[in-house]
């Protein structure tokens, strides 16, 4: 049997019938067809499907859909303003900071959320916050690099 | 991923009313950072879902001269924020900064931590150096169970199908006291506990150690209390033999398994190590209160 989800992602009201064991992840790409979070290990491990729920950061891998029901949701989609890129996606694009792109999405989201908490982080902060977010192909060099000229960048803005 | 039936009640009788009438097995929600990977194994059977976190109190951290009364399901993200609670028990709050990345933090709580009852698990030694107490409402009515008893085994704690983890109360320890918590993984972040320690340490103001609690982790079926650890302290400066007394206390009540992340022998080593270190950081706290 479906159940009924009303939630909020990225500040619009969204409805949708979901089979309850759907995890949100699976909601948001599965129902919604936003597929821009994405499903890497799908046990926590990796970070790919990170999403921001009620303020906190979360693995939409380990949260089911009904669980969304009331909350706020923000998602990679709703990071750039329209065509505009946010900051933190300008500078992954300026330091090449992705090779497959599996893990960016939620390596954004998480940064996003990293310096909503702390705008100023030290490079140990930033590489603490972000070991949930793991990647195979850049060797983190050049994400931690995006990361901390994204806090420079809106620390002048 | 396992069929479910989920609920989410606004209140404990409602949660206990389900649960003691499921026809399904039951399962309860808190952060769900264990169960939901519990449950994507599972694959014929259905499960009936009770998610407390809508239930007043449960993601709810009160702190006052009694002590701390935390809601079982409040976000260990939300709980590290807490400077009142870091303040008094660092050590307790140490240990749920350390379980998981970021976004597992967001999700996992310290109630759910402590049910799902895995030796390695962070913030039980803390818990139990702490002398927190459960408090569990079920059909039967209410009951209290110390920490170090709630656990049971590898995975079980004490609780009926039909019983909550309602909150988790931890007395206030007052002046002078302070705690600590430190685990061993040969990583650096997202590893899990090789082996842990927990303590709490009161001093006097001549640096006597007036009341002690050394709990250890991930060197037995569940976390231990160190009874001997304790009893070498009290009574005595913080010093060189105490210190050397934890240690091997520690190691000689652990009874560690070999295991891809460390052998026994090497396990039952470090928890000694731990010990010690953990009651020096914890009496360094105490003495700057």
């Amino acid at each position: 049997m479906k159940t009924h989800v009303e939630t909020t992602i990225n500040g619009e009201t969204v409805e949708c019938l979901i089979d309850p064991s759907s995890t949100l992840l699976g909601m948001l790409r599965n129902d919604l067809g936003m597929t821009g979070t994405k499903e890497g290990c799908g046990s926590g491990d990796c970070g790919a499907c990170s999403v921001v729920m009620d303020g906190e950061l979360v693995c939409s891998c380990l949260v089911l859909g009904v669980e969304a029901s009331g909350a706020a949701i923000e998602t990679i989609e709703g990071v750039a303003d329209r065509d505009q890129l946010h900051v933190i996606q300008e500078k992954f694009l300026e330091h090449a900071a992705l090779q497959c792109g599996i893990c960016t999405p939620g390596l954004i989201v998480s940064t996003k959320a990293l310096l909503a908490e702390n705008p100023n982080p030290t490079e140990e902060e930033a590489r603490y916050y972000l070991a949930g977010n793991l990647c195979r192909c850049t060797g983190y060099d050049k994400i931690i690099k995006a990361v901390m000229d994204a806090a420079s960048a809106v620390q002048e803005a | 991923m396992v069929a479910v039936t989920y609920h989410a009640p606004t209140s404990l009788d409602e949660a206990v009313a389900l649960l003691s009438s499921s026809e399904l097995p039951a399962k309860v929600l808190a952060g769900g950072t264990d169960l939901i990977i519990q449950m994507q194994k599972l694959v014929t059977e259905q499960r009936l879902i009770v998610d407390l976190k809508k239930i007043d109190g449960m993601q709810s951290a009160t702190l006052s001269d009694e002590g701390l009364t935390l809601g079982p399901s409040l976000c260990c993200a939300k709980l590290t924020r807490r400077d009142d609670i870091k303040a008094v028990f660092p050590g307790l709050v140490e240990a749920a900064y350390l379980i998981g990345s970021s976004q597992v933090q967001g999700r996992a709580s310290v109630g759910g931590n402590l049910c799902n009852a895995s030796p390695a698990a962070d913030t039980i030694p803390a818990l139990i150096a702490n002398r927190a107490v459960c408090q569990i409402v079920g059909k039967a009515g209410e009951r209290s169970v110390p920490v170090e008893s709630f656990v049971v085994g590898v995975g079980k704690n004490c609780l009926e199908p039909d019983e909550i983890l309602k909150a988790i109360v931890i007395p206030h320890p007052g002046k002078a006291t302070s705690d600590a918590y430190l685990r061993f993984i040969p990583r650096t972040e997202m590893d899990i506990a090789v082996a842990s320690a927990g303590a709490s340490i009161s001093l006097d103001s001549d640096g006597i150690c007036t009341d002690a609690r050394v709990a250890i982790g991930a060197v037995a079926p569940t976390a231990l209390v160190v009874e001997e650890a304790a009893q070498k302290l009290i009574g005595q400066p913080i010093n060189e033999a105490a210190l050397e007394a934890v240690s091997q206390a520690a190691s000689d009540a652990s009874a560690p398994i070999s295991d891809r992340r460390g052998t026994a022998e090497f396990r039952r080593h470090v928890v000694g190590v731990l010990a010690k270190r953990a009651v020096m950081a914890a009496a360094d706290r105490a003495k700057e209160k």
